[in-house]
This record gives C-alpha cells, structure tokens and sequence, in this order.
C-alpha cells in the first residue's frame, strides 16, 4: 500500500484528533527534564516545535531553533521499549492459604489501543526485533504481546541525523521501511502521509489531505537522503559474530577497565537489550507474593550469579559480553545484529564510549592503521557534527 | 494466552537427606490432570518456587517412565535452596517445567558411555545413568567415574554398589580429598582415563561438574579422538524465566535454559575455556 497525501501543518491537530476519536490514546514526543520523551499527547502544542538534540559521545542537549517542524531531532532516550517491554511489572501472584496450599494466579492486565506518534526507523527495527523475541518464540510473551497488539504506530522519516546516529550503517533507518501503520515525512508547510495498512488508511480518509505534489515528495526524498548523508560513524562489514567471538582474548578488552563504569545506562537506553530478573515482592503478613518483572543489565554482576560464583567479574568480562552479544551473537539468535545504529549507547554512556569505535579497535587486522577522519566531516551546520570526541 | 512464567502447586511427597548439604525431594503437581500431563527427558530441568524466597532451576533425576513423582536432588547453595531444604512431607511449593534439551540418548544409541561426573553435581548425570541402565540393550559398554571433593561427600554409595552389579558396567570412584574408610582413590577424574576402553568413533562422552572439571576431560577425551559431537556436558548459568526470554543465561550464543543445558562440545567449542565468558 504505498498511498501519499499532503497534510498542511495547521492540521496536525486534526490526525490526533481523529485518532483519539478512533478510540486510540494518543502518545508522541514532548520536552521533559531536557529530554524528548513520549508521553499522553493532547494537542500539537506540547510537541517539541522549534527543538533540536546535539549528541555526541556523552552528551545530549536540546536546542532551540527557528525552525516551524515538531520533528527536528533525532532521537530521545527512550524508545519505544518501555511501552512494549515495561520496566517493572507484575508478571502472577501467589496466594498461601490458612491450610498451608498455594494459589496462583495471573495478572489481570488492562491495555488501550494507543497511537505512537514521531517513531524513527530505528525504534522500528527495534521493535521489530524484540516482537521476534517476545512473542514469535515458542513461549509467547503475554504481557508484551497484549501491549504489542494494542499499537497503531505513527513513523516520522528522519530529515536530520544527530552525530551519534549510525542507522545507514546498520541498514535500519533513516526512512522507515516497515513496521508501521502511518509515516510523516515533515516538511516546514506541513507533511508527506504515507499509508501502510488499511487501518492507516481509514485514519487518513477522515483527514482533510491532499494529493501531495511530486516536488514536495522529492523535497521529503531529499532530506531523508541529507539525514543519511549527516551520518558518518560507520561500523566494521558484517557478519560480526564470528569474528567477535574469535577476539575473546584481545587485548583491547583490557582498556575498558579504566574507562567502563558498568553503570548500564547503555542497555536502559537501547531500544533491543532485553534482559530482565524476576523477583518477589511479599505482603507484610507474608501470605501474597507479586512475582515481579524488571529490566536487568548485563553490567551488573549479579546478572552472571550462580551458587555463589559471578561468572563475569570484571567489567571488561561485562562490557564484552555487551558487545559480543549486541553486534556478534545476535546473529545467531535473531538472523541479524542487535544494533539498530540509534547511538543512544554512545550519547548516554557517562564517559562517551562509542560502540562504533570499540568495534573498530576489536576487529581490525592487525598492522592495519585505523582509517583517517573521513574528509569534509562536518555535516549540516545544525549538529555540530560532532563525530569524535577525543 | 498461558502464562507460561507461572508456576503450579506441588506438594512434597517424600523427602530424604543425603548429606548436611544435600537432600532429595519428590515432587507432585496437585492438579492431577497437570501431574498425569507432565513428561520429561533425562537431563531436562524444573523451576521450583517457594513463595517470597525465589525460584530456581533445578534439574530432574527420576526415570522419565515413572509418572507419580518427579524427584529433585539439591544442595544447600543459597537462600531459595536452604528453604527448599526446610520443607517436609505435605509442604507446598511452586513447580513449572521441564525445560530445555537434556541428554543425547537417542543420539547415544548404540554407543559406549563414559560418564564423568565431578563435585556434588552429580545429579543430572545420575539420571541417565538410571536411564540407560534400565535400557541397557540401547548402549554398549558403560563406564561410570565420579569424582567428589571430600570423601565425606560422596553419597548414593550403595547405588554406586548397584550399578556394578551389571554387566558391562564399571566404576570409579575417586575424591581430591580421601579419609581411611574412602574404597576409591585420591586425585582427579582424569587418572582413570588411561585404563578406560575406548574406541573413539563409538563413544559417547556424558559429563556434568565444574567447568574446571569438565575443561580436563573435554581435552583429554579430545586427545583421544572422540568426535567433539559425541562429548556432552550439562551447563550451569543463571536462569530467571526458563524460557529463552530473560536473557541471563548467555553462553555466547546459546540459551542454555533453551537451547541446552546438554551441549555436544561442538555446540560450545567456540566460546569453551574463556574466563568471564
């Protein structure tokens, strides 16, 4: 289905509201604490009209600009992930009886159908990649696949790239390829629509839309293609697996000692880490127990505990075991790498670790010099282009 | 859709103590229909729960063809198996399983076995040693070698008895500690190996025990020529879904709640003998 209609900025409004009258709570991107997040969405007021996001290693600032466009940024920490896979949740409760028996039972579980405005191609991916591992498997997830199943997914196409963002070298971005029901290709008179399900269309019919013009669709073509263009990390050509696997005991592992917290803020940010513990919280008269769900970090070294031995006990075990997984295992796992090119671990990482250029010191061959700073390397006067951070 | 994260009531039909550290619990779901459904291999895994301390992966050793009770050798390691320890005749407690892939015995099928088993993780193995010895027209020549830390550590002797009693059965027994009474020898599993018969290509290798262990028999067995196919360890990480979901069990690639815990060393070689991995 590839239908493309032309939605004249003053209108915008009108998509949340035939969406909330569709039955969908509305979700999209709003300023928080400094960050873009996705929270309610009531009008396009709360929208981040006029912002920006500077990234670069360890850093991530929200500027204003002139600009009239809501979707002039790259990406916030969150993706979509905590909407689909929650923090923490109660998974099943037990009940002890007087008569000492043990009742279980599941958690009632109450979800709305809810529109996600402003998705990059990335979260998609992302997304994507965690439906396969929550519910195409053989146990299906039901928490996950009832908040899954609830989505109408509203994509925006990138027209601008942050420094940290590698998603041309991962294949997943910056147009969304799939995955979604409506994307926005923003331009400062309005937006490109484009429908990808039948019930994106029947959204879109009540809209007043227009043909979009072939110039404004080669407009939108043109700033998705400059948003690509803005990115220059690049990663090492895949697969990876094996050859991560093969750098085990390389000495560069070593140099994350004194550099790595292992604080976890890479795998809280990134939109396809999936680990999780499960625990009990008790009642005061120990009687119910909520068996509950929360996100879990392989930098924790309780996440490797077993009968009174941590398997990785040092932060370089943890930050390989990161890394071997994230672009090397997961190809085994998932049929692809577990990296969606958001850069979110590179903006996020306290002390600026780039993922892009720990591959790159892991894997090169040895007595090959690393290649040069690419040429020309500043990108588009709106980011900085800050691409290296030493 | 089925929570397949929750577990079943069970109850404690028999429970015996092995050693201080070490006691055995069979296990029945209260819901007979639940009970009469449940079906296992040797070397599969169950998770049991006891409310507010925890669940844990422990894993089967009664004969899959016994349907009344599902029994549990565990050893005293931390909070949810020292409370597991606490429970008597009638006691419940969660239950949901089996899990994962466990011993090869149909790929080991008209091969000889060599059993290694070290520590007090003997369990796993204890299962297919039952199982093979009750179909033993399946198998060739069984050797069994079971390495203990203390000599005061080794329980089961009187299986151990037992399983001589067979044809085509050997034992050894041997302990990195021993004491005056100790009938077997001091020093590791691998001493044995030498007097061991093996014809390569017609040997399956079973093993379960510490890495450390299981690393010397793997090169040893390797040294011999046994095809790494046909070398199988039981692994150990740790697991909070059983499901492939929860991620923590990461072996390089593998799940080991789903895709293992019974490795062929192919399956592992990759990722074998690296600290921290």
């Amino acid at each position: 289905m590839n239908i493309q209609r032309f939605l004249p900025r003053d209108r915008l409004q009108t998509l949340i509201d035939q969406l909330m009258s569709a039955g969908y709570d509305v979700i999209g991107p709003q300023v928080r604490d400094h960050a873009i997040i996705f929270d309610h969405l009531a009008g396009v007021d709360q929208l981040p009209i006029g912002i920006t996001d500077e990234q670069a290693p360890g850093r991530y600032r929200l500027e204003k600009s002139d600009s009239v466009r809501c979707f002039d940024w790259a990406t916030g920490p969150q993706a979509l992930k905590p909407m689909t896979f929650v923090s923490r949740e109660t998974l099943w409760r037990s009940d002890r009886r007087p008569d000492g028996s043990l009742a279980f039972r599941e958690e009632p579980m109450v979800t709305r159908p809810t529109a996600i405005i402003g998705i990059r191609a990335c979260d998609l991916a992302a997304l994507s990649i965690h439906d396969r591992h929550f519910m195409h498997g053989a146990h299906p997830d039901p928490q996950y696949s009832q908040r899954r199943q609830s989505l109408f997914l509203v994509a925006v196409n990138c027209m601008r790239s942050a420094a940290t963002c590698f998603c041309t070298a991962t294949g997943d971005g910056p147009r969304a390829r799939s995955g979604y029901d409506l994307s926005l290709s923003e331009l400062d008179e309005g937006f490109i629509l484009e429908v990808h399900t039948e019930r994106g269309r029947d959204v879109v019919v009540r809209l007043d839309v227009t043909e979009a013009t072939s110039a404004q669709i080669e407009r939108a073509n043109a700033g998705i293609e400059q948003a690509a263009k803005q990115q220059q990390r690049t990663l090492p050509a895949g697969p990876l697996q094996d050859k991560l696997v093969a750098a085990v005991e390389h000495p560069h592992w070593k140099t994350l000692d004194d550099r790595c917290l292992s604080c976890g803020n890479c795998t809280a940010v990134c939109p396809t880490c999936f680990c999780q513990t499960h625990g009990d919280e008790i009642s005061l008269d120990g009687r119910q127990t909520s068996h509950v769900r929360q996100w879990e970090s392989c930098f924790n070294p309780d996440h490797s505990y077993i009968h009174g031995i941590v398997i990785r006990t040092e932060r370089p075990q943890r930050y390989r075991q990161w890394l071997t997984h994230k672009f090397g295992t997961w190809e085994e796992q998932f049929g692809r790498s577990g990296c969606v090119g958001c850069g979110r671990c590179i903006a996020w990482c306290p002390v600026g670790i780039d993922v892009t250029e720990e591959l790159a010191a892991l894997l090169i061959e040895p007595g090959i010099e690393p290649p040069a700073e690419q040429p020309g390397g500043k990108s588009d006067g709106q980011s900085g282009g800050v691409a290296h951070h030493e | 859709m089925n929570n397949a994260l929750m577990p079943h009531e069970a109850e404690v039909v028999e429970r015996h103590d092995e050693t201080p550290d070490l006691f055995s619990l069979q296990l029945r779901f209260t819901d007979p229909v639940i009970q009469s459904q449940f079906e296992f291999a040797p070397g599969q895994f169950n998770m049991l729960y006891l409310p507010g301390v925890g669940e844990v992966p422990i894993s089967i050793v009664s004969d899959p063809e016994d349907s009344h009770v599902i029994n549990h050798t565990i050893r005293r390691v931390g909070s949810v198996t020292d409370n597991l320890g606490k429970l008597q005749v009638g006691d419940r407690l969660g239950l949901r399983g089996p899990y994962g892939r466990g011993w090869p015995v149909v790929e080991a099928e008209g091969t000889d076995l060599v059993i290694v088993t070290g520590g007090l993780g003997c369990a796993p193995s204890v299962s297919f040693i039952e199982y093979a010895l009750r179909r033993q027209a399946r198998y060739g020549r069984i050797q069994i070698i079971q390495g203990v830390k203390h000599a005061h550590d080794f329980i089961w002797r009187e299986r151990y008895d037992q399983w001589r009693q067979y044809p085509n059965v050997e034992v050894w027994l041997t302990a990195d500690t021993g004491d005056t009474l100790w009938p077997g020898r001091v020093g590791p599993v691998t001493q044995f190996f030498d007097q061991l018969k093996i014809e390569p290509k017609q040997t399956s290798v079973i093993m379960c025990g510490p890495e450390g262990m299981m690393n010397a028999v793997v090169r040893d067995m390797r040294q011999r020529a046994v095809p790494d196919t046909q070398i199988w360890l039981s692994m150990e990480r740790n697991m909070h879904c059983a499901l492939g979901s929860c991620g923590r069990c990461q072996l390089g690639a593998k799940f080991v709640c789903r895709d293992g815990p019974v490795f062929n060393y192919a399956e592992l070689a990759p990722y074998w003998g690296h600290k921290g991995v």
